[in-house]
């Protein structure tokens, strides 16, 4: 009985036994459940796919309504490694038209970490993107058929013309940089890279969405999650509309056709870019689609570089019509009045230097030194303001035009909305100061005053001195986008800038523009019925000289200033008027005359031998 | 002696009722959160053609099973208590040869539409048994042919089960040692099983781990910390020097804690060679007491430290000699080897299902883990983790408390029987065996235990185990009812 009641007393160790395994059972939940966060993330990335929804990006129209971008769909072909076994690859590689080895090489790229560092045997993989619609119909019909591969519906680009490519821009994928810069983006992803496309990135490209599903053990997705309560419905892009006129676009681009040059056209009244073309171009779909990269490739290796844009990019001599600008200048600082006359004997003779000039009656008043494009004049002219005591040294001189220069949107970005754009050149006191060693004065540096010498403008720039002539005085930015769907252009966009100079002293530079196609180097560019006002430039340079013209019309009216740059075009006569001339037409009038259509075809057939250097 | 007149309204432990029905109706609960498919209406659960629903139908079925057995009277269970078991031995032995082959295991036995699995039911068999030899006039422990007897009646079935490879069931018979323990059998027996285990469990397969600089095999590191434990542990027992326990235990670690030091700081070495050592001075001690003392413990604690060693070591050695599938096998019946797509991933994901439930859990039907059926066996043996992670800490607290008043009920039980050692082994058959199954079943589900799958009773979706777990019960509660009528 003593045993017994030894015996007894092990029901406290078997209570024990019960008590501790309890007990440890719940230490080790309050740690599993309570302190440690790890299952509830690992649950989270079990269980929930968050599978972004892509907004349809914005669409582009001209500012006459017409769609020139659009979106088209396309098909990514994705694979999933791990399902991939069993993969009849001879009827694959059939359906998608490619060979075994393409295929082979392919699998081993997704496969290598290095150059797919996402790469993970249970998620899709691309295998090959953006299979048009075509070729996607009859892969998709052999798709059942092919486990592990799977295919993600995209949108590209689709053009209704064949021209703007440099407005537009394209897309591509992101860059490792572009994702370093906007966590907006994650790898696949397409992003603007040059023109509008990259400029209104942000408006075109919407917000992306999300969609939580539910996928169980075997990858397989079970629905949405809370009947897509927790999902965020994407917002499609803004669309825009350009203030390309597209038809004026065309002609611009055929009349730039065997030439390298640009031609630029603003609306005066409100710096709206009517047309911009850049020659050598490229059709916009060529950067759509499978076969943009070798596209893009052969475009970037060519010499005559299609793929910039002259006309926002390139910096050339403005030539005499920078001597507008000359004017205006002279006549706000007082140098010269309209009445004030300078001497011309086939050019500028004074002090050992000589700049030639052509034959024309002297001595000269300004309107019709503007009319005859006398190079003497402005040389007078300068050499007059920087030997004027009123500055002070030439260097104060030098400060005051640099002013008026930099005032009338030169020497530095006018602020497009278009990437990449250019500021040109425009010298200041301390650049001569450094270049001669501080003994310079104005004979020095004369042949900025006929817009040669170290002064580079963009087309751009010197089709804003159109507008700002025609403005007498004022000029908004220009920009090529005149509304975004519900949202305000920048106040750049909307509000006037002023010169330095005093409107009055316009009138006579319009005087001298007006001259000089009634009876001067522009008589090429006379319209019937309408008030053009224009100035050739003929910029010399290594090659032959760059054929020039800026002009606006109506006079009293302006509805458009056109810049034209030619390069190697010979005199402004040559190119830079006619093409002034035809694009103020199709402008002013909607059509062409058939004279004038003929001319065009001529200007288009002529072609410039540019040899095989770089440009 | 028994009367036919028991009032079994008045005198049935209607507390063991209470908490038998909160288990099931949880269980029962469980079992819709763990079949339930995201889409599907709730109305699914009273359909048969659901795991609720038929879950359902089992409760049911078991609740009339109960009721007629708790009708019969105690003295025909003490009468048919061998023919019983001798039955069932006979159906354990025939089962693996007519039974047809479900994943490697033949134990379900098909009656028409209904399956069963034997062993589920020998259980009930076998403690009644047991319950039938100790509580048997002139039964004593320290008789050889009882002990004999005694062993025979539990390992037997153990063995036939081991035969149909349904090891995990078999091995729940080792919980009626508990019993037999508590009937008097030596308590350092069941402390040399327990040892085995751990150190067989601890010890093999395990992989090295980089304490300092040099590479150190954990299960041998782990094993030769235990092994001073446990020597300590004997001496308090039988030594007559009580301070004897704790210089061992004492030396042994702040020895280990030393070498870790200066293997750490100073130079690297293997540490478990220092491990070694101490235990080979300790019996060495004690073997110098034995000789001054002349006490026979001494000598058998000095064997004991030293057949550890031996022990583990020759384990592993065996191990080593084994096929490698067969190594394969022991590994993953010990939850050892960590393979993703197997036994290592699906603990990974219980694991993943009960953290991601929190405190409150996710709420009732609205588990991932387990609705996407990244959990295995989510319904049977795992039906832990739908209470995790849809009730949370909360939830699985409440579980388990409610288990543990459950089992101590049982305790209880067990323990007011009086003289009637009869039911008192009967009861403590079924104290060992809810013990074992939740220990073991929770265990693994929360990453404690290796893999073994028995279900979680009252819980776990199927109707052999829930009727085998009812039947267990309600004889128990027609003994309990019985034994106010012995005086």
């Amino acid at each position: 009985m003593r045993n017994e009641y030894r015996y007894e007393k092990r029901k406290y160790v078997i209570a024990g036994i019960v008590a501790g395994i309890i007990l440890t059972f719940i230490g080790r939940l309050y740690y599993l459940q309570i302190i440690n966060d790890d299952y509830k993330e690992q649950a989270v990335d079990n269980a929930f796919l968050r599978k972004t929804v892509y907004p349809s990006r914005g669409v582009i129209y001209d500012r006459n309504g017409k769609l020139l971008v659009s979106n088209q769909p396309a098909y990514d072909v994705m694979v999933c490694m791990r399902n991939l076994k069993g993969l009849d690859t001879l009827a694959f590689c059939e359906s998608l038209g490619i060979t075994r080895d393409f295929f082979d090489k392919r699998v081993k790229d997704i496969k290598n970490r290095s150059l797919n560092p996402g790469y993970s045997p249970y998620t899709d993989q691309l295998f090959m993107g953006q299979l048009a619609a075509t070729d996607f119909a009859k892969f998709q019909e052999k798709l059942y058929k092919f486990n592990g591969v799977s295919v993600r519906r995209r949108s590209i680009r689709q053009y209704g013309y064949s021209v703007a490519g440099h407005l537009f821009g394209d897309l591509g994928e992101v860059s490792k940089k572009d994702m370093a810069n906007d966590g907006y983006y994650t790898r696949g992803d397409y992003i603007g890279k040059q023109g509008v496309e990259s400029f209104y990135e942000k408006q075109l490209r919407g917000e992306k969405g999300v969609e939580v599903l539910l996928r169980d053990a075997h990858g397989r997705i079970k629905g949405k999650y809370l009947d897509g309560a927790n999902d965020v419905a994407p917002v499609p892009g803004k669309n825009l509309v350009l203030s390309i006129d597209i038809e004026l676009q065309q002609l611009a681009e055929r009349l730039l056709k065997n030439k390298i040059g640009s031609v630029v056209a603003i609306e005066p009244s409100t710096g709206e870019v009517l047309c911009m073309a850049s020659s050598p171009t490229f059709d916009p779909s060529l950067l759509v689609g499978r076969d943009r990269g070798a596209n893009h490739r052969i475009l970037s290796k060519d010499k005559q570089k299609p793929l910039l844009n002259r006309a926002v990019m390139g910096t050339y001599p403005p030539g005499s019509t920078f001597k507008t600008a000359q004017a205006l200048t002279f006549l706000h600082e007082g140098i010269v009045t309209p009445t004030t006359q300078f001497p011309c004997s086939h050019g500028f003779v004074f002090g050992g230097l000589h700049v030639g000039c052509h034959t024309h009656g002297s001595p000269i008043s300004l309107v019709p030194s503007l009319a005859t494009s006398c190079n003497s004049y402005f040389c007078w002219g300068l050499h007059r303001m920087f030997s004027a005591p009123q500055y002070g040294r030439v260097q104060d001189a030098m400060t005051v035009w640099k002013d008026h220069m930099v005032a009338m949107g030169f020497g530095y970005r006018l602020g497009i909305d278009l990437p990449g754009e250019a500021r040109g050149f425009i010298p200041n006191a301390a650049f001569y100061d450094k270049w001669y060693g501080g003994r310079w004065r104005g004979l020095t540096v004369i042949s900025i005053s006929i817009g040669q010498g170290e002064v580079t403008l963009t087309p751009l720039q010197i089709a804003n001195l159109g507008a700002t002539i025609a403005n007498r005085g004022s000029y908004i930015t220009p920009h090529v986008v005149k509304d975004i769907e519900g949202e305000e252009l920048d106040s750049l966009y909307r509000f006037p800038k002023r010169t330095l100079v005093d409107k009055k002293h316009y009138e006579a530079v319009v005087q001298g523009m007006r001259e000089a196609v009634l009876d001067g180097t522009c008589s090429g560019a006379d319209l019937p019925g309408i008030e053009v006002c224009g100035k050739t430039g003929t910029a010399q340079n290594r090659g032959k000289d760059h054929s020039a013209f800026m002009g606006f019309a109506p006079m009293n009216d302006p509805k458009i200033a056109v810049a034209v740059y030619v390069e190697n075009g010979g005199f402004g006569a040559v190119f830079g008027v006619p093409i002034g001339a035809l694009i103020m037409e199709q402008y002013l009038t909607g059509t062409l005359s058939e004279e004038s259509m003929a001319k065009a075809a001529g200007i288009e057939r002529k072609k410039i031998i540019y040899g095989e250097q770089e440009r | 002696m028994a009367s036919r007149n028991v009032n079994l309204w008045k005198s049935i432990d209607w507390l063991t009722i209470v908490l038998y029905y909160s288990l099931i109706l949880c269980g029962w609960l469980s079992i819709c959160g763990a079949s339930y498919d995201f889409g599907v209406g709730v109305t699914e659960f009273f359909s048969f053609d659901s795991r609720a629903g038929k879950q359902l139908l089992w409760i049911t079925c078991a609740a009339v099973l109960g009721i007629v057995l708790l009708n019969v009277e105690k003295k025909y269970y003490e009468l048919f208590a061998y023919p019983l078991y001798l039955l069932f031995l006979i159906i354990l032995f025939v089962t693996p040869f007519i039974a047809p082959d479900i994943k490697g295991s033949h134990s379900w036995l098909r009656f028409g539409p209904v399956s069963i699995q034997p062993a589920e039911f020998s259980k009930f068999a076998t403690a009644l048994a047991l319950a039938r030899l100790l509580g048997s006039y002139g039964f004593s422990m320290k008789n050889r042919m009882d002990q004999v007897k005694m062993f025979a009646v539990v390992l037997i079935p153990m063995l036939l089960i081991i035969l149909q490879n349904e090891t995990g069931s078999a091995l729940v018979y080792l919980s009626f040692f508990f019993v037999l323990f508590r009937e008097g059998m030596s308590g350092t027996l069941l402390l040399l099983g327990v040892c085995a285990v751990m150190y067989f469990v601890i010890g093999v397969g395990q992989s090295e781990a980089f304490f300092s600089a040099m590479p150190v095999n954990v299960g041998a590191f782990v094993v030769f910390l235990l092994i001073p434990l446990f020597t300590a542990f004997l001496l308090g027992m039988y030594s007559k020097r009580k301070n004897l326990a704790w210089i061992v235990l004492g030396g042994n670690w702040a020895g280990t804690l030393l070498a870790w030091l200066f293997s750490r700081y100073v130079i690297p070495f293997d540490i478990t060679y220092v491990q070694l050592a101490l235990l080979a001075l300790t019996a060495i001690y004690l073997l110098c007491l034995y000789v001054l003392e002349r006490y026979a413990s001494y000598i058998l604690i000095a064997l004991f430290a030293l057949g550890s060693i031996g022990f583990y070591y020759s384990c592993n050695m065996l191990i080593d000699k084994l096929q490698p599938h067969q190594q394969m096998r022991i590994m993953v019946l010990l939850g050892l080897k960590d393979d993703p797509s197997g036994v290592g991933y699906n603990i990974n994901q219980s694991k993943i299902a009960i953290g991601s439930g929190g405190l409150w859990g996710k709420g009732f039907l609205e588990g991932t883990q387990t609705k996407l059926n990244y959990v295995p066996e989510q319904d049977t043996d795992f039906i832990f983790c739908t209470i995790g992670e849809e009730q949370g800490f909360a939830g699985t607290t409440f579980i388990l408390l409610l288990y543990g008043a459950f089992i101590f009920r049982l305790l209880y039980i067990a323990e007011r029987q009086g003289k009637d050692k009869f039911t008192r082994v009967y009861a403590y058959s079924l104290v060992s065996i809810f013990t074992f199954h939740l220990f073991i079943n929770v265990g693994m589900v929360i990453g404690l235990t290796p893999v073994i799958g028995i279900p979680l009773p009252f819980f776990s979706y199927g109707g052999s185990s829930l009727w085998g777990f009812t039947i267990l019960l309600a004889v128990l509660l027609r003994f309990d009812a019985e034994r106010d009528t012995h005086f």
